[in-house]
C-alpha cells in the first residue's frame, strides 16, 4: 500500500519521510539526555528528597568514578574495541598508589598520584601492544588477560589486605569540597572538558573516529592507525587510574579489591549514552549523561527502597534499550540512503 | 578533433606526467604484468580498458604504492621514482580512488575530504594539533563549487548519502589532492545511469583543476564520454591503444577480448614473439 502511495505521489512524500528519517536521527541522538531528563522527573514525583542539594551531591559523588572510567572506555569503543581491564587496573592503582605513599611520605601525594596514573598507563599501554603488535582478533582477549593479571597483582603486592592511609591530596581529591561542590565533580568535570576537546578539536581525536568508522579506509589515508590504537588504551588505563585516585582518596585506602565488576557498569554507561559498539560513535557528553542515567536509577531505587537487585534489571533493560536504539539509527540510515539514491 | 586537442594540450605542457616503463609484476608463478609501458600526458584522461584479470589492477596498485614493480621502472614528470607505499604516491602527487571508495560513513564531508591530513594549529603539537575547522569547510565548500559537484552539503554525513554521492565524495577528494594523477577504478560501475553523468561531469573537469586521469572502466560509452586515449590490456600486457570514439568501438572490444588476432596491427604482441610489448608500444608512438 505505501509503495503503491509512494508511486502515485512521487518524490514528494520521498522528500516528506526523508525529513522524518532526519528527525529520528535527531531524536535518536538525543536518546540517552532524554531518558536522563525521563528518570530524574519520575525520581522527583516519587521522592520528596530526589532533587534535594544534599542527594543531588550524592548522586554526583557516587557517579564519579564510574563517569571517569566511562570516558576512558568510550576511547576504546569508539575503535569499536572494549576494555575489560578498568576494574582490576582501578584496584592495582589504589594500591601501587597507596604503597609509593608509605614508601615515600616526604615526596608527598605527588609522588603518589603519579605512580596511580602511571599505573593505568602502563597496563593501558600492554593492553594496547598485546592488542596490535600481538595482532589479537579482538581487544577482548588482551584486556580479559589483564582483568585477571592486575587484579592478581595488586592482590599479590598487597597481600591481599587494604593498605590504609592515603595522601591528603589524594583524600581532598576523592572527598574534599569546594564550597559546595564536591572535588570528585570537579575532578569529573576537568576531565570530561579534556576529553570533549581531545575528541572534537584535536587532530589525533578526529583520526579516533577514522580509525573507528574505517580501519582499512584510516590505514590508506595515512593514519597512523595502530599507534592510535595503542593510544586509546592508554587513555582507558590512565582514566582507570584516575578513578582508581578518586576511589582510594574517598575510603582512605588502596583496596586491592576495588572496582571489580567495574568495568561492566563502565562498559553499560558508555552503550546507555549512545555510543556505536561497532565503533565511530559516541561523544563524551552522552556518555556522562549515561553513567548518570545509572547513577540515578541506583540512587532513586535505594530511596525509593525498592530492592537492590532490581536495579541490576533496570540497568540491563536499559542497556538494551540503548542498542536497540543504534540498531535502529542504522536502519533509518539504510533507509535515508535508498531514498538519496532514488532522488539523484 | 579529440586528438587535436589532446596534442595541443601534451605540445604545451612538455613532456608526460607519467611513464611507465617495461614494468613486469609476479605474483608466485603468475606473471601478472609482463613488461607495460604507457604513458599518461599532462591534462590528460586516459582510459584503461580490458576483461578481468587483464592487469589493470595489479598496474594501478603499482602506480599507487601498494605493489611494488619486480621489474621496469615509473617515472613522474621525467623523474624515476620509488613508490614503495600508499603514502609515497600520494607525496608524489598520485591519488587513488578504489572501488571501496575508503570512505567514512561516520563522518562528513569535510571529515573525509582531509582525513589524514586535516590542517591544525600551532606546528608544534603535530598529531595533537588543534584542528582548523573554519579552513577545512570553507575550502572543502570552495572546492564542491568549483568541481560543480552534486552533493547535498558539505556537511552530510557519508553514511547518509547514496552510491553516487558516495562516489563523487572520493572522486573530488581525489581531485583536491591529487596535485598530478588521479586513478580511478571503476567509478561508475555501481551507479545508475544519473548518478554516473554527475561522476563523469567531474573526471571531465579534472583538466582544468591541473591534473591528468587514469579510469578503468569496463563502460566503453563512459570512456567515450571522458577519455581521449585509452590503453587495452589483456594477459598483463597492452595490446593496443586506440582513440576511444564511436568508430573505434568494435576494435576495442576486439582488443578486450582477444578476438581480433592477427587482423589488428598489435596482433604480433600475441603470438609470444620475442619482445611483444613493443609492437604495443610502436603502436602507440604511430598513434602520436
Amino acid at each position: 500500500m505505501s509503495t503503491l502511495i509512494e508511486r502515485v505521489t512521487g518524490s514528494r512524500l520521498g522528500g516528506t519521510s526523508e525529513q522524518s528519517i532526519r528527525l529520528g536521527l535527531g531524536i535518536i541522538r538525543l536518546g540517552p539526555v532524554l531518558i536522563l531528563l525521563l528518570l530524574v522527573m519520575v525520581m522527583t514525583l516519587l521522592s520528596p528528597v530526589f532533587f534535594s542539594v544534599a542527594n543531588v551531591s550524592n548522586v554526583v559523588v557516587q557517579t564519579s568514578v564510574l563517569a571517569v572510567l566511562a570516558i576512558g572506555q568510550l576511547f576504546v569503543i569508539l575503535v569499536a574495541g572494549i576494555d575489560l581491564s578498568v576494574g582490576s587496573v582501578l584496584g592495582l592503582a589504589t594500591v601501587t598508589g597507596a604503597i609509593a605513599y608509605t614508601f615515600n611520605q616526604t615526596a608527598g601525594g605527588f609522588f603518589s598520584i603519579a605512580i596511580i596514573l602511571l599505573t593505568g598507563m602502563a597496563v593501558g599501554w600492554l593492553n594496547g601492544f598485546l592488542y596490535v603488535k600481538g595482532k589479537m582478533p579482538h581487544s577482548f582477549i588482551p584486556t580479559l588477560a589483564t582483568l585477571y593479571a592486575a587484579r592478581g597483582l595488586a592482590l599479590v603486592i598487597s597481600d591481599g589486605r587494604p593498605i590504609p592511609g592515603v595522601s591528603p591530596v589524594v583524600v581532598f581529591l576523592g572527598s574534599g569540597y569546594i564550597g559546595p561542590i564536591p572535588m570528585p565533580a570537579i575532578v569529573v568535570i576537568v576531565l570530561a572538558a579534556i576529553a570533549i576537546v581531545v575528541t572534537k578539536r584535536l587532530k589525533w581525536g578526529r583520526w579516533v573516529y577514522a580509525v573507528g568508522g574505517d580501519k582499512e579506509a584510516a590505514r590508506r589515508t595515512g593514519i597512523p592507525v595502530d599507534r592510535v590504537l595503542i593510544s586509546v588504551f592508554v587513555i582507558s588505563g590512565l582514566m582507570a587510574g584516575f578513578a582508581g585516585l578518586l576511589t582510594s582518596g574517598r575510603t582512605d585506602a588502596g583496596f586491592p579489591t576495588a572496582g571489580e565488576l567495574s568495568e561492566l557498569t563502565a562498559i553499560a554507561a558508555v552503550i546507555i549514552g549512545g555510543a556505536s559498539f561497532f565503533g565511530g560513535r559516541g561523544s563524551v557528553i552522552n556518555v556522562i549523561v549515561g553513567a548518570l542515567i545509572i547513577g540515578v536509577i541506583q540512587n532513586g531505587l535505594n530511596l525509593l527502597n525498592v530492592n537492590v537487585y532490581y536495579q541490576l534489571v533496570a540497568t540491563g533493560a536499559i542497556v538494551i534499550i540503548a542498542v536497540e536504539l543504534d540498531v535502529l539509527r542504522r536502519r533509518l540510515e539504510e533507509r535515508f540512503r535508498s531514498l538519496q539514491a532514488r532522488e539523484a | 578533433m579529440e586528438t587535436e586537442r589532446a596534442q595541443e594540450t601534451r605540445e604545451e605542457n612538455g613532456g608526460p606526467v607519467l611513464e611507465v616503463k617495461n614494468v613486469t609484476k609476479r605474483f608466485g608463478a603468475t606473471l601478472a604484468l609482463n613488461r607495460v609501458s604507457l604513458e599518461l600526458h599532462r591534462g590528460e584522461v586516459l582510459a584503461l580498458l580490458g576483461d578481468n584479470g587483464a592487469g589493470k589492477s595489479t598496474l594501478i596498485k603499482c602506480l599507487s604504492g601498494v605493489h611494488e614493480p619486480d621489474e621496469g621502472q615509473i617515472l613522474i614528470e621525467g623523474e624515476e621514482v620509488r613508490i614503495d607505499s600508499p603514502m609515497r604516491a600520494r607525496d608524489l602527487g598520485v591519488e587513488t580512488v578504489y572501488q571501496d571508495l575508503a570512505l567514512f560513513d561516520n563522518m562528513n564531508v569535510v571529515g573525509n575530504f582531509y582525513a589524514g591530513r586535516e590542517p591544525t594549529m600551532p606546528r608544534w603539537l603535530g598529531n595533537w594539533g588543534w584542528v582548523k575547522e573554519g579552513e577545512m569547510a570553507k575550502e572543502a565548500n570552495d572546492l564542491i563549487d568549483r568541481l560543480e559537484v552534486n552533493l547535498p552539503g558539505a556537511d552530510m554525513e557519508i553514511g547518509l548519502m547514496s552510491g553516487g554521492q558516495r562516489q563523487a565524495v572520493a572522486s573530488a577528494r581525489a581531485m583536491a589532492f591529487g596535485r598530478k594523477i588521479v586513478i580511478l577504478d571503476e567509478p561508475t560501475s555501481a551507479l545508475g545511469a544519473r548518478e554516473s553523468g554527475n561522476v563523469l561531469r567531474l573526471i571531465q573537469e579534472a583538466p582544468q583543476q591541473g591534473v591528468s586521469v587514469i579510469v578503468i572502466s569496463h563502460n566503453l560509452e563512459h570512456i567515450m564520454q571522458v577519455a581521449q586515449r585509452a590503453v587495452v590490456m589483456r594477459q598483463g600486457r597492452v595490446v593496443g591503444e586506440e582513440e576511444p570514439t564511436q568508430e573505434n568501438h568494435e576494435r576495442l572490444v576486439s582488443l578486450i577480448v582477444g578476438s581480433a588476432d592477427g587482423q589488428v596491427e598489435g596482433g604480433n604482441t600475441e603470438d609470444g614473439s620475442a619482445e611483444p610489448e613493443n609492437g604495443a608500444r610502436d603502436e602507440g608512438r604511430r598513434g602520436e
